[in-house]
């Protein structure tokens, strides 16, 4: 593996360009391979093993005893390469598998959170990122901790990191073991495991090195296996070549067929898990879906700013200006699946509701639609079902039951593609929720073994030591997120939008405070952490015990209170406290001039 | 008289720096909360084939995002330079 060694950098267009091609001739083989008679089965297998084996190859090759390679990856990627590691950090489980189903059941207020997590970026990029990296800094932590000043502010960021975070990190590993247990055919406890190994092979010996070139990796998978099925079905159906520029007359026809299938008619029974499409496709009107879309869009982008697995790879470029550019083109991959998303729900809807399309069967005989093979296949394993509820012999449109995080899986089925292109998806889906989950762990191992462990109860811990802590840890932490996924205590979605609730709660505020206002001192940072994170959880606890929302602010939008009662209390306490030191003014001041050398050393 | 220059220096450039976050700020408002909250309104105009509001929060400003972040970073980059703060890469 004489390639590994020496300058990485400057080969990474040669390496992930064989690695692509290569992925693509796996893909025809299997295409091949299903033209032969091998059984679906066997394909998905394959998919599925066939990556989580480059993955664990590239973390192996990556590993590294070095600090500043453990924790920023040698600071050396890209910026490129770091815009695609975190497009793949940044898109879920929840993006890939889940993100389409929301919009084709959710209509207007749903989309909101492809807005949230698109314009969540130019707050990064305009506040955030440069500045951060300017600083130094191993872990965000590292930053409150430092700019403020005081183990205290820096053990309220680690809390509140390791708060959200790992919320969002059970809802990663409970998506990774379900699509392992499905491809794999093991029970879905297996599974969990199976996905945490997986996840753990790719960082646990490089640290940020080895997570930086699997997510790269990991973001050519996910973004093929996400584009390829929407394209392939898009040619097949006559959609026309490239979707996203023509499926406007798809968004006209459903509008017509809406009322014609009678949208909205409350079905007669109900099953457990599934739902049945009411919400129009592109409602909008009243103040209060007006309201319900901004405030959702407004919490998940402040909770983007905030999130520590996201600004840590902004520490990984060489310069500040990489820094900034590299957030330019992570918000473009990203950009690439969030405009694939309304289309493929679009699409999808069309073909299950427009009469005049073969793959129809809203109005069609029901002994028919229930001979259909992705009917009876996605029936079995109970997350879809059809019932004749009033007898009529028809499917109406309140009689088809479907869990909403199918529609991305159960597409090229519906639209009649081959079986190879299901288990393309498997694989992204996979590819999607490792890469995330592994952003995390690295994100809540890294804050524990830096700043509780180092910085605060063994400052004299040598190098190796210090990182035999920050790899136990991770094993710790993995193993504690993989008992409470396998619970199933919460929804994959609803997980996900806490943890952007909760980080932008604690952590918004004292992180941009910290660069744009000079004055802003420990006591307001301390308090602002406090206050903001506490009211945050208090109201989601409200809300979640059955007390009724204010002015529509639900559990997915406590951010919208925890926000500003932080904001109150970091600029009343501020206010009342002496300045900080000149020493920390200086420090901001050196922070907002790009060149010269970071404020922490090297390696600290 | 040199460090005095030094500091009016680093001065305008934060200045600089600011206006145009602020700019980008109020940019980023719009696409994010001003035309979301008016889509149904906009929905009375087509574009390529889209009601304009739909258009707008599942394309247009997503798109929007990505050329306004593109834009403040060469701007950014010019503002650096002019000021003598930019880095080799």
């Amino acid at each position: 593996m004489a390639w590994i060694q020496g300058r990485l950098v400057d080969n990474l267009g040669k390496i992930y360009g064989l690695y692509t091609g290569g992925f693509i001739a796996f893909i025809i083989l299997m295409a091949i391979l299903e033209q032969f008679g091998v059984r679906a089965d066997t394909i998905g297998i394959l998919f599925v093993a066939f990556t989580i084996c480059i993955y664990a190859l590239i973390g192996w090759l990556s590993r590294t005893m070095q600090l500043d390679a453990y924790y920023v990856a040698g600071r050396e990627v890209p910026a490129v390469y770091n815009g695609m590691a975190t497009a793949a950090d940044w898109m879920s489980g929840a993006s890939f598998v889940a993100l389409a189903g929301g919009v084709y059941f959710g209509g207007y207020v749903y989309i909101a959170f492809v807005v949230g997590w698109t314009g969540g970026y130019v707050l990064v990029n305009a506040l955030m990122a440069p500045y951060l990296r300017k600083f130094g800094c191993y872990t965000v932590p590292d930053f409150i901790g430092t700019r403020y000043g005081g183990n205290f502010a820096r053990l309220c960021a680690v809390i509140i990191l390791v708060v959200a975070s790992f919320t969002y990190v059970t809802a990663q590993i409970n998506a990774s073991g379900t699509i392992a247990a499905r491809a794999l055919h093991i029970p879905f406890a297996v599974g969990v495991w199976v996905g945490l190994v997986a996840i753990l092979l790719c960082s646990m010996l490089g640290g940020m090195r080895a997570v930086t070139w699997t997510q790269v990796a990991q973001y050519i998978v996910l973004i093929i296996a996400y584009l390829v099925p929407v394209i392939w079905m898009s040619n097949v159906q006559g959609f026309g070549i490239i979707p996203h520029f023509t499926f406007g007359e798809a968004v006209e026809r459903i509008q017509e067929l809406e009322p014609l299938v009678k949208l909205g008619t409350k079905p007669t029974e109900t099953f457990a898990g599934l739902s049945v499409l009411m919400t129009p496709l592109n409602a909008s009107g009243a103040a209060a879906q007006s309201w319900a879309f901004v405030t959702l869009a407004f919490c998940m982008m402040a909770g983007t700013a905030s999130l520590p697995h996201i600004l840590m790879r902004y520490f990984t470029t060489p310069s500040v200006r990489a820094a900034r550019k590299s957030v330019g083109w992570s918000l473009f991959f990203i950009f690439l699946l969030y405009f694939t998303a309304p289309c493929l729900a679009t699409l999808t809807k069309l073909q299950l509701l427009d009469p005049n399309l073969s793959t129809s069967i809203i109005g069609k005989p029901f002994a028919a639609v229930a001979d259909l093979s992705w009917i009876k296949n996605w029936s079995d394993v109970g997350m879809l079902k059809i019932s004749d509820s009033n007898k009529d012999g028809i499917l109406q449109l309140n009689e088809f039951f479907m869990r909403p995080d199918i529609v991305v899986l159960a597409t090229p089925e519906i639209a009649g593609l081959p079986y190879v292109i299901s288990g393309l998806v498997a694989a992204g889906g996979l590819a999607a929720a490792m890469s995330t989950a592994d952003g995390l762990l690295l994100a809540i191992a890294n804050a524990l073994s830096h700043d509780l462990y180092y910085k605060m109860i063994d400052p004299n811990a040598d190098t190796r030591h210090r990182l035999i802590v920050a790899r136990g840890l991770l094993i710790v932490i993995g193993a504690l997120a993989c008992v409470i996924a396998s619970l199933q205590l919460t929804g994959i979605l609803g997980a996900v939008a806490w943890a952007f609730c909760f980080a932008a709660s604690g952590l918004f505020f004292p992180l941009v405070l910290g660069v744009w206002w000079k004055r802003a001192n420990r006591e307001g940072a301390i308090a602002g952490m406090i206050c903001g994170f506490l009211a945050g959880s208090l109201y989601l606890w409200y809300v979640r015990s059955g007390g009724t929302p204010w002015f529509g602010i639900d559990h997915l939008r406590f951010a919208i209170i925890g926000m500003p009662v932080g904001l109150v209390a970091q600029v009343v306490v501020t206010l009342m406290t002496p300045e900080p030191d000149r020493e920390t003014q200086q420090m901001v001041d050196d922070v907002r001039i790009p060149t010269g050398s970071t404020i922490l050393a090297q390696t600290h | 008289m040199a460090q005095q220059d030094e500091a009016e220096r680093k001065r305008r450039h934060w200045e600089k720096t600011r206006n145009l976050t602020i700019v980008i700020l109020i940019l980023w408002a719009i696409f994010s909360f001003v035309i979301p909250w008016n889509a149904h309104a906009l929905n009375a105009f087509s574009f390529i084939g889209f009601p304009l509001g739909y258009y707008f929060i599942t394309q247009g400003s997503l798109i929007a995002f990505v050329v306004m972040i593109f834009v403040q970073n060469w701007y950014q980059d010019k503002i650096d330079d002019e000021f003598g703060f930019g880095e080799e890469e």
